[in-house]
């Protein structure tokens, strides 16, 4: 996650293999506490990034991300396909071509706020957010990419004491405790994806 | 049409057709009427392409309500709002009211010739009972 000299094609590709492998556990983790559907909707919609992944490839990195986003917004079919979207189209609406560090920051704050507003939601209710913000603070703060994703793997560990505020898992109330959120380990996986692919660049 | 277009986006093809069933009952053909269900691969879910012919199929000048069911089916339809051409997506809410029978009395407001802010409301004043 520092300068990026990786080209956006296999990044995104990377992003998609990583959610597609852990498909089947992002599954059995919403089978616990929503409805049993995050991995096999992200998959499709991670599936459906990959179909497009040529023309995508050819993109510059906004383009590429903004297409990305759409593709997921389409294809995934939960609520996690609008918010997975959102945050993928507001990161390509707002990264400098080439991305910096710095512009990386800025876009991912960005983008969090847009998907703040479109899942009326917060850090704090056992959500994906509860991932993203934790990183993105890290990110800011300069940290290295393996460092972001130790930050992400221990703020996604926590999630399974949260007691969830939001979303499907919300109606279980007290009974949301004890159970990782899907959400939040799916952003978690992207993360990892993007930071194992950035661990050689300073 | 000049009425209010009424669409109903649930996470079940089966619940949406069905409240789309009693609509019709209700008010007859007087106000445009559409539905979906089912994510893209006919599971559970809602699909924001779905939404958005849903619109379509609904459209009237004077604007179309959306009657959702839980989560997804929200942020979903929130999302093809935003996504509608610019002089279409001022002309579509999404109520905040019982699918069932947020969907009836919106429809029933609706054939009356009220206005989409008119249908809005009276199918939010079920959610306060």
């Amino acid at each position: 996650m520092s300068d990026i000299d990786k080209d956006v094609g296999s990044t995104v590709e990377a992003v998609a293999q990583a959610i597609i492998a852990h498909a089947d556990e992002l599954t059995e983790l919403d089978s616990a506490i929503g409805d049993g559907d995050h991995g096999h909707n992200m998959k499709r919609g991670m599936q459906a990034v990959l179909d497009d992944l040529d023309a995508l490839a050819a993109k510059p990195w906004d383009e590429a991300l903004k297409a990305a986003g759409m593709q997921l917004v389409m294809k995934v079919g939960g609520a996690s396909g609008p918010l997975y979207g959102t945050l993928f189209m507001t990161l390509g609406k707002t990264l400098d071509t080439p991305p910096t560090r710095a512009g990386l920051a800025a876009a991912f704050e960005a983008a969090i706020e847009a998907l703040m507003a479109r899942g009326k939601a917060h850090a704090g209710q056992k959500t994906m957010l509860d991932v993203l913000v934790p990183a993105a603070a890290a990110l800011k703060e300069g940290k290295g990419p393996a460092e972001i994703a130790a930050v992400a793997a221990t703020a996604c560990a926590q999630t399974r004491d949260m007691l969830a505020t939001k979303g499907r898992a919300s109606f279980l109330g007290e009974r949301s405790i004890g159970h990782i959120d899907p959400g939040a380990r799916s952003s978690q996986i992207i993360i990892e994806a993007i930071a194992a692919r950035s661990g050689d660049v300073k | 049409m000049s009425n209010v277009g009424i669409a109903i986006v649930s996470h079940s093809p089966l619940v949406a057709e069905g409240t789309a069933d009693m609509v019709r009952q209700m008010v007859g053909d007087e106000v445009p009427l559409a539905w979906c269900g089912g994510d893209p691969d006919g599971g559970l879910g809602t699909s924001v392409e779905a939404i958005l012919k849903a619109i379509d199929a609904a459209w009237s000048d004077a604007g179309v309500a959306l009657l959702v069911d839980l989560g997804g089916a929200e942020t979903n339809s929130e999302m093809a709002v935003e996504m509608l051409p610019a002089e279409r997506s001022g002309k579509v809410v999404v109520c905040n009211a019982p699918i069932v029978e947020g969907a009836v009395i919106a429809a029933t407001e609706a054939s009356g010739g009220a206005s989409l802010e008119e249908v809005r409301r009276t199918a939010e004043e079920l959610s306060g009972l």
